[in-house]
């Protein structure tokens, strides 16, 4: 079949499901399960990125996620004026001390002449740079998290329009990118797949824990929206109209008017994306990204800098992957640190980018959409399923009540079919690469 | 008094469990590098069949109590580990028969290996949880403690107390054992040596003979036997939690890299490495230093390096330290 029409093809079927999903079940979840598989073809899309164009193996697509919805708060959250004047700037210059050691140490490290003098000098200086900033540190920390706890006990943000913390989130995940790759790019591919394993548990770890940036575990709610909520959108005209024209209930018009907007706002975002892409795919640097994935010894033999070359290529699709943490979060209108977890956020993905088509930019965006919907829709077809295969069981068999209240968990198993059925049988993806 | 009051001390709070952890991350790493040495390639499911394996155990173990079997002082779990560990080894074969082989005959990149061990790693997931919940169990029985605290300091009359749990000696001795069995198995036997040579050399193993199917089923029965017991000994020592075993995937891998991928030997000591700095940043030591320091010198804070919410950012800072300063791991690893 022409690969167009084929594109064309599975795009109509992901279309005709959520048709079906709003006919059959509601205009409401399938507006919310369109809205995250756009998001979900956004970070797509940043590890088609990597994996596609580079082969770069990043496990750690979750912390990137978060760090990008944590800028959704720096930037667009409330600040809190006591938390600033009890410890604002005892955080800032703790920060800022906390780099100057580092800083301090690397160069200590460049200077010196190894030897041992040069080790003990850098742990000299790490301990001591350790202790001066935690001393700044902690008591702002502590001063910070005690403002008012039950509602804020955090600095805030800028307060400024939400949607400037999408870049802001892309900037945050780039910079995170930067630091990984440098030490572990040039390394073992599996190296990266470790190290960017291991960044993702620390963003999340101190996400939950460093409650005067994001207020941990107790989440932070009621965040800027980018599009009015439900409750505004029922005073307007237009929704009313509409509402009166349609026959559906205002409250539910209004809920999907909202979802309309969010849908919109991200399209905008993935169409960009998309275009951007495929001109860097088909331009010059593309074909040079190619041609170091498909053989590294025979492009560095041509003189390209294949280490600067993953480097960048990484920060770049990490930035994509903090784009989509930031649109998240502002879907969400909340940032809940607690719901991280890396089967949904990072390894979720890995299936959406193989299953989609790596190296295939619309095999990606594809693959997104398409998981998307499957794990949103497994869990009640798992349930049903298993209703199904033990109805000839008692109602109050054991087994029985085991396997129905567990079905939930038949997606992760559907998932993982999929995954290494299509890197079996069709390891080019849905949509193969040209 | 005062230095042996601070050192019972530290062997209560650090040593002795650093010592278990390490015991049980050193299983772990163990199966991680020899897999990573025969096959190649980065073993992602290692976590969650070591999941799986345990939830058979603790599944076996309810229906031993359940029958009125008991194994005396020590853990019922003991005896329902060859259950355990035949089924880990037959998944295992099953997903090697199944996944892993054909890439194998296709000579595949090492990354399609590790993209297939992620889908292994899901389905094993969803298994597990469908075979025993995404909850915490407990599945420990017998002795609690061979030192209790208060035992201890009845008779030494010291101030502090030492407790020994049996799960920690127990996890130290059994994981002593089968390291001693792995390596009189690598070093002395044909099968072992077999398999020496063909991570050494792939080729040059095959000219002369050796079948390299065999040895990859070889590869996984051992791995297999060393997952489901660092998976029991750690449900037992600590808890057993689905996710909690995935997370053991880091500290795991971390101390597989630090020893050297593919050096069994480097995979026990980096277990002890991880273990004893992750506990040693982790630990408040402000009690150990009030031995030491006269009163006013003491420091406000608990004197903990780091939050334990941090626990992985000093596997990660180590493993950092490893790839700058020495790609290798501590023993020369095989490649970088």
């Amino acid at each position: 079949m022409n690969p167009t029409l084929r594109a064309f093809l599975l795009f109509g079927l992901v279309g005709l499901a959520l048709l079906f999903t709003g006919f059959n079940q509601s205009w409401t979840l399938a507006l919310t399960i369109l809205n995250m598989s756009l998001i979900s073809a956004v970070l797509a899309l940043g590890v088609n990125l990597q994996w596609g164009y580079a082969g770069l193996f990043n496990v750690g697509i979750m912390g990137f996620t978060a760090i990008g919805g944590l800028a959704v708060v720096l930037i667009s959250a409330d600040p809190v004026p006591e938390a600033w004047s009890a410890g604002g700037l005892g955080a800032l210059m703790g920060l800022a001390l906390g780099a100057a050691t580092v800083m301090a140490a690397i160069a200590v490290w460049n200077r010196m002449q190894p030897s041992l003098a040069r080790v003990l000098a850098l742990i000299a200086t790490l301990v001591v740079g350790y202790v001066i900033t935690r001393s700044v540190f902690a008591p702002a920390r502590e001063a910070i998290m005690a403002v008012n706890p039950a509602t804020e006990g955090y600095l805030g943000g800028a307060s400024l329009p939400v949607l400037l913390s999408w870049p802001v989130g892309a900037l945050f995940a780039a910079g995170l990118a930067w630091v990984i790759g440098k030490i572990s790019l040039g390394l073992r591919s599996d190296y990266l797949a470790i190290a960017t394993l291991g960044i993702s548990e620390i963003v999340i770890a101190g996400m939950k824990f460093e409650g005067w940036l994001s207020r941990g575990v107790n989440n932070v709610a009621g965040l800027p929206r980018a599009v009015p909520r439900p409750v505004e959108l029922q005073g307007s005209g237009f929704v009313q109209s509409l509402s009166e024209r349609s026959g559906i209930d205002i409250v539910e018009m209004a809920s999907i008017v909202e979802k309309l907007g969010y849908a919109a706002l991200f399209s905008v975002v993935l169409i960009m994306l998309i275009v951007l892409s495929e001109l860097a795919l088909n331009s010059p640097w593309g074909r040079m990204m190619r041609a170091i994935r498909d053989n590294e010894i025979a492009a560095r033999a041509m003189g390209k800098d294949v280490k600067a070359r993953h480097l960048m290529i990484f920060v770049l699709g990490s930035a994509i992957c903090g784009l989509a943490g930031a649109m998240m979060v502002t879907l969400d209108g909340q940032l809940t640190p607690g719901t991280y977890e890396p089967l949904r956020f990072t390894f979720l993905m890995w299936v959406m980018v193989i299953v989609g088509g790596s190296g295939n930019n619309w095999g990606a965006v594809l693959g997104g959409m398409v998981i998307w919907f499957l794990w949103v829709q497994a869990e009640p077809l798992g349930r049903a399923v298993m209703e199904l295969l033990t109805s000839g069981m008692a109602e109050d068999n054991a087994l029985r009540i085991h396997l129905v209240t567990q079905a939930a968990h038949t997606r992760l198993i559907l998932m993982g079919s999929a995954l290494l059925f299509m890197l079996r049988f069709a390891p080019r993806g849905l949509i193969p690469e040209k | 008094m005062d230095a042996l009051n601070a050192l019972i001390m530290l062997a209560n709070f650090v040593l002795i469990p650093a010592t278990a952890y390490g015991s049980q991350l050193a299983l772990g790493a163990l199966g991680i590098t020899l897999i990573y040495g025969i096959l190649r390639f980065s073993h992602f499911a290692h976590g969650d069949v070591m999941a799986i394996g345990t939830a058979v155990v603790i599944l076996t173990t309810w229906g031993l109590q359940g029958a009125g079997v008991s194994f005396g002082v020590l853990p019922t779990a003991l005896l329902a580990l060859p259950v355990g560990i035949a089924f880990t080894i037959l998944y295992l074969l099953a997903m090697d028969r199944v996944v892993y082989r054909f890439y194998r005959r296709v000579r595949a990149k090492p990354m399609v290996f590790v993209m297939a061990s992620l889908g292994v790693m899901f389905v094993t997931n969803g298994l597990t949880r469908l075979l025993i919940g995404p909850g915490e169990q407990r599945f420990a029985d017998g002795a609690r403690f061979v030192i209790s605290a208060r035992d201890f300091r009845t008779w030494t009359g010291l101030s502090e107390g030492l407790a020994l749990r049996s799960t920690q000696l127990l996890t130290v001795v059994v994981a002593l054992i089968a390291m001693g069995i792995l390596f009189y198995f690598l070093n002395r036997t044909r099968s072992g040596k077999s398999m020496r040579a063909y991570s050494d050399n792939e080729d040059l193993a095959l000219l002369s003979g050796i079948n390299p199917e065999r040895v990859v089923m070889i590869t996984w029965v051992i791995a297999g036997t060393l997952m489901c017991l660092a998976g029991t000994l750690y449900g037992l020592d600590k808890i057993f939690r689905p996710f909690t075993f995935f997370q053991l995937l880091l500290p795991m891998f971390a101390a597989a890299i630090v020893g050297g991928l593919g050096n069994p030997l480097g995979a026990i000591v980096g277990g002890y490495v991880i273990a004893f700095s992750e506990l040693g940043v982790t630990y408040a030591w402000r009690r150990f230093a009030g031995y030491f320091l006269p009163p006013d010198w003491m420091p406000e804070g608990l004197m903990q390096i780091l939050p334990v919410d941090y626990k992985f950012a000093v596997t990660f800072a180590i493993l950092v330290l490893v790839l700058i300063f020495r790609p290798t791991g501590i023993f020369r690893g095989k490649v970088i």
